[in-house]
């Protein structure tokens, strides 16, 4: 018992870690840290903005690419390929959930570097190829947990194989996918290694895709360990909460869906 | 006529599950070196009963039992004793086998020994096969005591879970419905184990199947809602019962 | 239902086709970048990957030979600490989940286990970098460790108490019935049946952590030499990779992607293993 209270112990204790050493930060700037961009340590110039831009649009542009693709690999996988093909290609795509991300990172400044530069783009299609699994794999389980009666009447009456699908098998399952997708936000959100090494790691908000861009994550892989100051140590520790934060309420919302969804299958 | 030893004697015990009263006021005894059958409807109450005197009902969450069991003239359902020393003393062999899985035929047996400190190889041994030899399959299996328990066919591994629970010598031995799950083969060679053993240990057998208790049992006991409607000689119990609806059970009317 | 009876067969044939087009594209397009992946990890590691890989230090942009043997050694270092970390705590909160767990608090327990697992690695390198490389004014390889136990710990958690819960009721009677303390049936009995299923959960923990990179950053740090001291900066595979990776000297891109490779290699290998034999679990 001791054991498993420990657990929500360290949980705790992390938190108040994050909290306590960050409050420094947090009483010099309040809420304009949130707004501001000018980011010079030497001046104590901190502004979280440009982090927060980064993170948000990369993982956006991630979900735009990976969404699609991602739920019509697990239609494919669930719905319409026979089983030969199908262990193959979900195998495949599990092997892509093992890979560490600085092997990510790397292949991403060979690959993606060429093509777009070390930028927000290439974040964005490097997070989308990472997330991909989590959403195929889910998307997957939930379509699987649509009772076949539904699927058979619908046969039954004639339908295709996409109008099937479209009018008795995705309306149930939709809120699962749903989560899936918003639970591949959440991994995109905090994934760290391969995002700086493909971003070009620059605190700055610019219109086009193609420019270098930052994250928060990055900032901490880079910076948190070059605290200069007890400010600069204390707003690297704000933005690991910022970070903590975003992702956590994400993951959150991403589960109730995906719960939200399994459960009520079950009761039919 | 022999005066009668009660190996254990229940005095107003009642159980619980919650707030649900599964026994009330059960007054009976066992005596010594016999068989008992405890029989019923299900949902009468036979399983808790037995898993009472163990003290095994009391590891469901929520469950209770009040009450005397006297087991040679001390209160085991007394809080103040350690459960585990009364199941030390009282066995029990459960409905489906259960050898442990990861075991040997051999670990299997000893388990009981082995886990309760002491391992001396040659004093296992000696156990090992003596509970065996007295659950009957030792026959069967000295050959291939390193194989794994759950190997064996279902009758077989009934007879070595009463192995393994002879091992720790206990001096009662519940049995919870064990032939329900096996073959009229393996129960018939279970029944006739069990004429044996009763030779040393006092065993208390719960059936939902009468033709077993009438063959096997000098005891019966006749369970219905909770209540315990008559306890008598087998014999008595089968041919003369003295309550009607213990007369209607057994004649098959219900249940 | 009545619009598709009310269009034209052909009209609906197309349609069929194109989404069946459309699905297995999606699939393909999914599976590509992790052969494009793998590919450019063998091809460009493969090159490097030589005995000197395995057996030396990594030496000065320039020089020959040189290799990642201290990473590798520091990876399993670290590693193990971890294990030594979240494995009790692991192993008997999820027993005492799947046993005991039923009511308010293994609620509690189990949703922080869960939000847990869903956390930035780096946070939990954040919370060692404070724990221990302020208070002993040092990076080392036990920073790392803790670090990594963090993000082992919930997936531990949660595999042994799937693992346990699978364990039929009757086992852990069974066991009760023949005069054990509730205590050492836990233990020798209902761990010890559910173990396979356990240690195939622990392996792929340890193959996770394996991969971690931003956790050890600023709490095992790096280090260009051998070393087996808990209380020093460690080198460990992922790190070194990720210095390589982002320099600016061929040299060390190659040894990145070797590294990369062996790293690749050993996940897999684990990986893939522990699919296969957990297929076989079976209770009797």
């Amino acid at each position: 018992m001791v054991f498993a209270g420990s657990i929500p112990l360290l949980f705790f204790l992390v938190l108040l870690m994050l909290l306590f050493q960050s409050r420094l930060a947090l009483f010099t700037f309040g809420p304009w840290f949130f707004l501001s961009s000018a980011w010079n340590p030497v001046k104590s110039q901190y502004g979280a903005l440009p982090f927060i831009y980064g993170t948000v649009v990369s993982s956006l542009l991630a979900l735009l690419i990976a969404a699609p693709l991602g739920v019509g690999c697990a239609i494919y996988l669930s719905e319409v390929s026979t089983s030969r093909s199908k262990e193959w290609i979900a195998t495949m795509v599990d092997l892509l959930a093992a890979i560490p991300s600085v092997v990510f990172g790397l292949w991403g400044i060979f690959v993606l570097g060429p093509v777009f530069g070390l930028s927000m783009m290439s974040a964005g299609v490097l997070l989308a190829i990472m997330i991909l699994p989590t959403i195929t794999a889910i998307s997957r389980e939930v379509l699987q947990a649509v009772p076949g009666t539904l699927r058979e009447s619908a046969r039954a009456l004639g339908a295709t194989k996409w109008e099937t699908i479209r009018l008795s098998v995705l309306p149930p399952a939709a809120s699962g996918i749903i989560g899936s997708i918003v639970l591949g936000l959440g991994r995109a959100l905090g994934e760290t290694m391969a995002v700086t090494m493909v971003i070009g790691n620059r605190p700055q908000i610019s219109g086009s895709l193609l420019a270098p861009a930052y994250s928060l994550s990055a900032v901490l892989a880079n910076e948190f360990a070059e605290a200069s100051s007890d400010l600069n140590f204390s707003v690297m520790v704000e933005i690991g909460l910022i970070l903590l934060i975003i992702t956590v309420l994400v993951n959150g919302l991403a589960r109730l869906l995906v719960w939200k969804m399994v459960s009520n299958s079950r009761i039919q | 006529m022999d005066e009668i030893s009660k190996k254990i004697e229940v005095i107003g015990l009642s159980a619980w599950f919650g707030d649900k009263q599964a026994l009330k006021s059960i007054n009976m005894y066992m005596q010594e070196k016999c068989i008992t059958a405890i029989i019923g409807p299900s949902g009468c109450g036979k399983s808790t009963f037995v898993r009472c005197l163990n003290r095994m009902h009391e590891t469901i969450p929520g469950a209770a039992a009040g009450g005397r069991i006297m087991l040679d003239g001390e209160n085991i359902n007394d809080p103040k004793i350690d459960p585990v020393l009364v199941r030390r003393k009282v066995g029990m062999v459960f409905q489906k086998p259960a050898p442990f899985p990861t075991m040997s035929i051999y670990d299997n047996v000893a388990s009981g020994i082995k886990l309760n400190g002491r391992t001396n190889k040659s004093e296992l041994d000696r156990v090992v096969e003596q509970s065996l030899k007295q659950a009957a399959i030792w026959e069967e299996v000295k050959d291939s005591l390193s194989k794994p328990g759950i190997g064996l066919s279902g009758g077989q591994q009934q007879r070595l879970c009463i192995a393994r629970a002879l091992a720790v010598k206990p001096e009662v031995l519940l049995l919870d419905e064990p032939c329900s799950a096996l073959d009229p083969i393996s129960t018939g060679k279970i029944e006739e184990l069990l004429h044996e053993l009763k030779k040393e240990f006092t065993i208390v057998i719960v059936t939902h199947n009468m033709q077993q208790a009438a063959r096997v049992a000098d005891f019966t006991g006749f369970f219905l809602l909770g209540d315990l409607i008559e306890f008598d000689v087998t014999k008595n119990i089968f041919t003369a019962p003295a309550d009607k609806r213990t007369e209607e059970y057994v004649t098959g009317r219900f249940g | 239902m009545e619009n598709g009876q009310q269009q034209s067969y052909s009209i609906r044939k197309f349609k069929e086709k194109a989404f069946l087009a459309l699905v297995f594209a999606a699939a393909l397009l999914a599976v590509v970048p992790l052969i494009s992946l793998l590919g450019f990890v063998v091809y460009k590691g493969i090159g490097a990957l030589n005995l000197d890989f395995f057996l030396h230090t990594p030496v000065p942009v320039g020089e020959k030979g040189g290799g990642m043997a201290n990473a590798i050694v520091g990876t399993l270092m670290i590693v193990g600490l971890g294990c030594l970390f979240s494995l009790p705590i692991g192993l008997l909160g999820g027993l005492w989940l799947a046993e005991w767990g039923k009511g308010k608090r293994g609620f509690l327990i189990r949703y922080t286990v869960d939000v847990m697992s869903g956390f930035p690695t780096i946070i939990f390198g954040m919370f060692a970098y404070v724990l221990f490389v302020l208070t002993m004014r040092r990076f080392s390889a036990l920073a790392g460790g803790f670090a990594l136990a963090l993000v082992m710990l919930p997936y531990i958690t949660k595999t042994t108490e799937e693992m346990v819960k699978m364990v039929p009721r009757t086992l852990k009677e069974s066991a009760l019935a023949l005069g054990i303390p509730e205590w050492k049936v836990m233990l020798f009995v209902v761990l010890r049946t559910a173990w396979s299923g356990i240690f195939t959960g622990i392996m792929l923990a340890v193959a996770r952590a394996a991969g971690e990179t931003a956790p050890l950053l600023f709490t095992a740090f790096n280090n260009q030499y051998w070393n087996l001291q808990l209380d020093q900066p460690t080198a460990s595979m992922t790190v070194q990779i990720y210095n390589y990776a982002i320099s600016p000297f061929e040299e060390w891109n190659r040894m990145a992607w070797a590294g990369s490779l062996a790293l690749v290699a050993i996940i897999l290998a684990i990986t893939l293993v522990v699919r296969k034999y957990s297929k076989r679990v079976v209770y009797g």
